[in-house]
């Protein structure tokens, strides 16, 4: 079982967060890294900063564009995963677009993401139909490829998506980008369900979560919970990371 | 349809290794939905009938080909002839896959189409279609190409379509279809992403090559009919490249015509200041497809430029990629000054103002022209009107009102 799929037991939920890598700046990132891994984060998303990011949202835009005007590049998210990893015992998660993966060479990037001591990947540009290659590589290097399944997706593709997902499921919460968002749609119940019914990997939903009442909704249904534009916008409101941290405690609070 | 490569591209989206659908899961459902609506529209001969006939009586199509004596005199080479997309209602190629695809939205029952625009002529004609059509629409066009194409911005405001500013990234093209692709993915259920080039996620490039094709089919029969023969040159300006494939691919099969594609050189390759990504670009996957794309080292998409708005783009379609490492097509760049240079060629022998993007196009033809006999026959692809870039060209030109 890996590391990820470890963290996944009955009657607990886990708590996922994402941050972009060098935002604001390097250090900042080793330290709220710190902060989620003692507050209750299960798994770390660190987020590979990339000029096009087509399915994010404003604020995770702004936190690429940023994050790469301080010059980060994905040999550098390889070092600080590589720092995280030797401190903290939270698994690891690469998220980011193909092109970086795809540049860096995929048998190269996944040789490297593994020595570094991430434990898995998540590609949201990259659905199954492309994803042959990278899959066979990052089952070489026991990395976990994490799928994403959407509102709109049909069963047919919930089928194949249980099929080969490693580690968890990852299901967008809505039919939109990432982003904080007031509401969470009404069918969500019912699309967890739906996956449900063909899967046998914990289901962690993500994109818009940005309240502990909407995090105690989704786990009602679901086995974890993924947050990220909300602790972006924390990040920025309060240096100290004081905010951060009281809200992660929060939505851990909300899961138990 | 006579041979593989015509057929391209395969199921998957792939020509050779370039294409598919690197798009988020959300999209997924809405491409094979498209694909089939397409496929069922190929067959459907109301379908057919309907967009042949708004390709005559509205578009104007054929649009002629017009051997350009006092050019070729000129240059004093080989028979240049010029076809006319610049006569086209909207004055651009970009008509005819706005046409097309209004027509597949509206036969898929969508009321919503959302579309990108860099110089805007995308824009308009896709504004254009969905006034006729009576569909609602929405631009996205970078704050930057807002300012420098504002004739184009009040058109499509005329029309009835909103003009949504997009701010981030570079405020180009590239980022207009982020913001573009962002929408589709929020509203999917309701919404057709018009899309504008032969780029994107399959069967984007397929859908728009084979709008285009007209372009190419119409050349083949008025060539034949002036000179009883096929030609010996295809050249056109490429940028996304929907006008170039347009051209070239009715002659793919024909081996003894050559196919020249120009890229957007900009200031020159050196400088980096450019847009030539077949040239000096390398593989990887930008707005949902694999193809040549002008990067940094780690993967990160550059900004470019061009005097032509509609060749600034970072990538080029699929096949366009395929082309040049199957050798079928050749791929040169030429600067903002060389076309400046062949703007003007054309204004002053032919009395006809072509749009800056073909412009690079008639400054190669008018080099590679010299050295071959007059029996040789070229056609570029005139796939715009200069109207857009009166302001930019006479700055740049130094001439004033």
């Amino acid at each position: 079982m890996s590391r990820i799929a470890s963290i996944f037991r009955p009657d607990y939920k886990a708590l996922i967060a994402y941050i972009t890598v060098g935002y604001p700046n390097m250090s900042t990132t080793l330290e709220v890294a710190s902060v989620l891994s003692n507050n209750g984060c299960d798994i770390i998303e660190l987020g590979i900063p990339f000029s096009d990011p087509l399915a994010d949202g404003v604020t995770i835009q702004k936190a690429s564009y940023r994050a790469l005007e301080q010059g980060i590049t994905p040999q550098l998210c390889l070092e600080v995963a590589y720092q995280l990893h030797r401190k903290l015992a939270t698994p690891l998660v690469f998220m980011t677009y193909y092109n970086p993966v795809f540049n860096f060479g995929v048998e190269a990037f996944c040789q490297a993401a593994a020595t570094a001591g991430i434990d898995g990947l998540i590609i949201p540009d990259l659905p199954l139909e492309e994803s042959t290659e990278l899959e066979a590589i990052t089952r070489k290097h026991y990395l976990d490829l994490i799928y994403l399944l959407a509102p709109t997706s049909t069963e047919k593709r919930i089928a194949m998506v249980a099929n080969r997902s490693q580690g968890f499921i990852y299901l967008v919460s809505l039919t939109g980008v990432t982003g904080a968002r007031e509401a969470l749609p009404p069918e969500l119940e019912g699309f967890v369900k739906r996956v449900r019914q063909k899967a046998q990997q914990p289901l962690c939903v993500g994109f818009g979560i940005s309240t502990p009442e909407q995090a105690r909704r989704v786990a009602k249904v679901a086995d974890g919970v993924i947050v990220g534009s909300r602790l972006i916008q924390l990040m920025e409101e309060d240096a100290t990371l004081s905010s951060l941290k009281a809200f992660v405690s929060s939505l851990r609070e909300a899961l138990s | 349809m006579t041979t593989k490569d015509r057929q391209l591209p395969n199921l998957g989206g792939y020509f050779g290794q370039f294409g598919g659908k690197f798009v988020p899961e959300t999209l997924i459902p809405a491409l094979n939905e498209l694909k089939q609506a397409y496929a069922e529209t190929i067959t459907d001969s109301d379908f057919q009938q309907q967009f042949l006939q708004l390709c005559r009586r509205y578009i104007g199509r054929p649009t002629p080909l017009y051997p350009a004596q006092q050019l070729s005199a000129k240059i004093g080479g080989a028979t240049i002839l010029l076809k006319r997309e610049d006569l086209t209602h909207t004055g651009a190629h970009k008509i005819n896959n706005a046409l097309g695809q209004g027509l597949l939205a509206k036969y898929m029952g969508k009321t919503r189409i959302i579309a990108e625009t860099g110089a805007g002529q995308h824009g308009v004609a896709v504004a254009t279609v969905c006034a006729m059509l009576n569909l609602n629409c929405i631009v996205y066009m970078g704050e930057d190409d807002i300012k420098r194409q504002s004739s184009n911005v009040l058109k499509m405001k005329l029309l009835g379509a909103e003009v949504r500013p997009v701010s981030s990234g570079s405020r180009t093209l590239k980022d207009a279809i982020n913001e573009t692709i962002r929408d589709w993915v929020s509203n999917v259920h309701n919404t057709y992403y018009l899309l504008g080039s032969v780029v994107g996620p399959h069967p984007y490039p397929m859908i728009v090559r084979n709008f285009q094709s007209v372009i190419g089919q119409e050349t083949k029969e008025q060539v034949r009919a002036m000179y009883h023969r096929l030609p010996d040159y295809l050249i056109a300006c490429v940028g996304g490249g929907s006008n170039a494939i347009g051209l070239f691919h009715p002659f793919f099969n024909e081996k003894s015509v050559k196919f020249i594609g120009v890229e957007a050189a900009g200031q020159g390759l050196e400088s980096n200041q450019h847009a030539a990504s077949l040239i000096a670009g390398k593989v990887g996957v930008l707005h949902g497809a694999k193809s040549y794309l002008l990067q940094d080292r780690n993967g990160q998409i550059l900004t470019t430029h061009s005097i032509a708005p509609g060749l600034d783009y970072p990538g080029v379609g699929p096949e366009h990629s395929y082309y040049t490492d199957i050798g079928r097509a050749t791929y040169v760049a030429v600067t903002d000054t060389q076309a400046l240079e062949g703007f003007r060629l054309l204004c002053s022998t032919e009395g006809i103002i072509p749009a800056l993007e073909p412009a690079h196009a008639i400054y190669y033809t008018a080099k590679l022209a010299t050295d071959l006999p007059q029996e040789q026959l070229i056609v570029i692809n005139l796939s715009g009107r200069g109207d857009k870039d009166l302001e930019i060209a006479c700055q740049a030109i130094g001439m004033e009102s």
